[in-house]
């Protein structure tokens, strides 16, 4: 059996060529000339291929398909929706197949988009974009998630590969009651806002839950302090892992020190390496903590969970005064394929969906839309908070990259090398050194 | 005059031929096919490059991965020797003590490995948090200063992944023992008693040779579970803190479907089918043996 088992493995090798030789090599091109009329495109099918399977998520997509069905006619919608992870694993195989949709919703990443931009998956959208002017619709600093260049190697500028319907960015979460209790206001400052921690403490109250189990959520607690400590756009540079920024400054130091800081004054529960993601926000969610740094996709439940009781802030600059640097980012963005059949009907498509009407739609059933924020009927409660917080982050440019965007390697690196640093198994240093090391690999290429 | 049965024997490999191809098509081929792709640099879409036994040397060269391989290793002492000497222990008292209901009591025994790994593992990890349930008994019974988040803790990340393999693998031990135990005939254990052995004695002497047979099978089955262990960690720890609980079925994961690695994650995949075979077949070998 072994012999065979040889003999087969031998034949194999001999006969088979390099894996992935059947897909097209080079990136794709924009096509010269446009045409915007969806109406007289003449009969089209279009398949979608969305994530938005949840709640208000699913209706918004529902809703908004059916009035581009209404206006269009003549372009038949056909729509298959996955779950996040599904459509993540599925994709690839799919995108490489004769039967590909034609518009899909991929993950901006460099390990999805960036990879499907590289193999020639994904057609540039620039000249659309011209003919739609969805510059004047989109901040540069969230269409910036959706860039890459043709080689797919550098991400954040170059070409525009897709564009996002909602936005999320990365804030504090405080109880209201909790700070009338101890006597102070909102913190308008970081000094302030560290000084509320110290509050927290002192008046026996766990001053910022963490759960850090799943190694990720560390990251962007990570991400605001740093964002107080180093530039924007060498936090931009580090983030899209482009060439010419380094993790070993003296700034990036200083900003793991003071996580450590936190970390000695007991400002999170303790235990926090051991505590479930979901288990902290919940517990958040039940009174127990004074802050959370978590983003704005967990409005709906902690509003549910806490009532009038809770909160949302950016995180507050050096002075009241500051421009803001916020850690955020876009939803997963619409792209069209190579294989799309009908090029200016996808594009309609996406335009049609991330219209300013379109927005209202998404307002209307619970999202968070990335543009025109300050145009929409504000919702009470906590969401008027977090659409305030993101209309400021996205009205003053004020994005930075979620740090695990840099590498294909990073989402991991970093995350246990901030377990490593917060449990003291690493010094700040030595944290520096392990995410240079990660990073300069990959932006030295 | 026809041929007796099974002449010509050329006949014989027809009959098994289906089997054959069911088993080159859905193990012989990915099995060689991954060898195949361990020796490319490969991200899952665009052109592959020739690496040759580079994703092998890595394999070796990476200390990362060399931890992994470790970290399996001490996976074997909670899946399988402590399984296999806890099972036991508790298969000759439940076959010693024709206790009442022994049917009922095998079932409890057995019966984490009808649960699902992934159903178990979200279970630990409630009874592991900081203010889960371990740490509450601990509370109540004055030992605050052992209360800790399990596992996020450098120390005990890894055993208290293995406590949660040698809790669901005892069951399957113990069954398989129960049933070579009481295959046993009474006269041995009777003929060991008038040569005046004592429990201890009888069950060094009578039971213990009598199950190597299944023994050998126990360790076996729970020493490959020890090293394809994916599901526990994945949900658990997803290989933290830090990166003290990664092992080698989570990093195939981690690299081919998230990392974008698909050589070096097969080059990894078929050093563990390497050392899988290379254990299973020297434990059997021993056991065979003695």
């Amino acid at each position: 059996m072994k012999v065979v088992a040889l003999a087969a493995a031998a034949l194999l090798l001999a006969t088979a060529c390099a894996p992935g030789s059947e897909t097209p090599e080079g990136g794709a091109s924009a096509p010269s000339s446009v045409k915007t009329d969806a109406a007289s495109l003449g009969d089209v099918s279009l398949t979608v291929w969305d994530q938005e399977v949840r709640g208000g998520q699913a209706a918004q997509m529902a809703e908004l398909n059916k009035q581009f069905q209404a206006k269009y006619p003549n372009i038949k919608l056909k729509r298959v929706s996955r779950s996040f992870d599904d459509l993540k694993t599925t994709l690839r195989l799919a995108l490489s197949g004769n039967d590909a949709p034609d518009v899909v919703q991929a993950n901006n990443g460099r390990s999805d988009m960036g990879e499907f931009v590289k193999a020639g998956q994904l057609v540039p959208l620039d000249e659309w974009a011209k003919a739609y002017d969805w510059g004047s619709r989109y901040a540069a600093s969230v269409m910036q998630y959706s860039r890459y260049s043709a080689d797919g190697k550098t991400f954040g500028e170059g070409n525009l590969y897709g564009l996002p319907q909602v936005g999320e960015v990365v804030g504090l979460y405080y109880n209201k009651e909790k700070l009338t209790k101890l006597g102070i206001q909102p913190p308008t400052t970081w000094a302030e806002f560290e000084d509320a921690l110290a509050k927290a403490k002192a008046g026996g109250e766990l001053p910022m839950q963490l759960g850090n189990l799943d190694k990720w959520p560390a990251i962007h607690v990570f991400g605001t302090v740093q964002d107080k400590t180093t530039p924007a756009d060498q936090i931009t540079t580090l983030a899209f892992g482009r060439p010419g920024a380094s993790w070993k400054t003296p700034e990036n130091t200083k900003a793991a020190e003071n996580l450590v800081s936190w970390v000695d004054k007991g400002y999170f529960n303790s235990g926090f390496n051991g505590q479930g993601y979901d288990p902290a926000w919940q517990d958040f969610g039940k009174g127990n903590g004074v802050f959370l740094i978590a983003g704005t996709w967990l409005q709906a439940d902690l509003q549910k969970a806490l009532g009038t009781k809770v909160g949302f802030m950016l995180p507050p600059g050096t002075d009241a005064g500051a421009k803001p640097v916020i850690t955020g980012g876009t939803g997963l963005p619409f792209a069209m394929t190579n294989k799309a059949k009908n090029k200016d009907a996808a594009a309609a498509y996406i335009n049609f969906i991330t219209s300013p009407d379109a927005m209202k739609v998404l307002t209307a059933t619970g999202n968070l839309p990335i543009a025109d924020t300050a145009q929409q009927q504000e919702p009470a409660g906590l969401a008027k908070d977090v659409f305030a917080a993101f209309g400021t982050a996205v009205g003053e440019e004020g994005l930075v990259p979620y740090l695990d965007y840099a590498t294909p390697t990073m989402y991991d690196t970093l995350g246990a090398a901030l377990q490593d640093l917060m449990a003291k198994k690493a010094t700040p240093q030595q944290f520096v050194d392990k995410l240079e090391a990660d990073y300069s690999k990959f932006a030295g290429k | 005059m026809s041929s007796p049965p099974g002449e010509p024997r050329k006949i014989g490999y027809l009959y098994i031929l289906p089997a054959l191809v069911v088993y080159g098509l859905f193990l012989l081929y990915p099995l060689g096919r991954a060898v195949h792709l361990s020796l490319f640099e490969w991200d899952g879409i665009s052109l592959g490059k020739f690496v040759g036994l580079s994703n092998y040397a890595d394999v070796v060269a990476d200390a990362g991965l060399r931890a992994a391989f470790g970290h399996a290793l001490v996976l074997i002492v909670f899946y399988s020797v402590l399984p296999v000497v806890i099972g036991l222990a508790l298969a000759s008292v439940l076959q010693r003590a024709r206790v009442r209901g022994l049917a009922f009591f095998r079932t409890v025994v057995f019966l984490p490995q009808v649960v699902a790994m992934v159903v178990v593992a979200v279970a630990w990890r409630q009874i592991y948090s900081p203010d889960g349930p371990l740490n509450d008994v601990l509370r109540a019974v004055g030992l605050d200063g052992l209360a800790r988040g399990w596992l996020g803790d450098y120390a005990f990340a890894l055993p208290a992944v293995g406590v949660i393999g040698t809790w669901f693998e005892t069951g399957l031990v113990t069954v398989l023992l129960l049933a070579g135990m009481a295959r046993i005939p009474r006269e041995r254990y009777e003929a060991a008693r008038l040569d005046g052995a004592g429990s201890v004695a009888e069950f060094f002497a009578v039971v213990l040779p009598a199950v190597r047979g299944e023994i050998a099978v126990a360790v076996t089955l729970t020493v490959i579970a020890a090293l394809r262990t994916f599901d526990l960690v994945y949900v658990t720890t997803s290989g933290g803190p830090g990166t003290s609980t990664s092992v080698p079925s989570y990093e195939v994961y981690h690299r081919a479907f998230e990392l974008g690695q698909v050589g070096s994650a097969a080059a990894i995949g078929v050093c563990l089918t390497v050392l899988i075979f290379v254990i299973t077949l020297g434990v059997n070998r021993i056991a065979d043996r003695a």
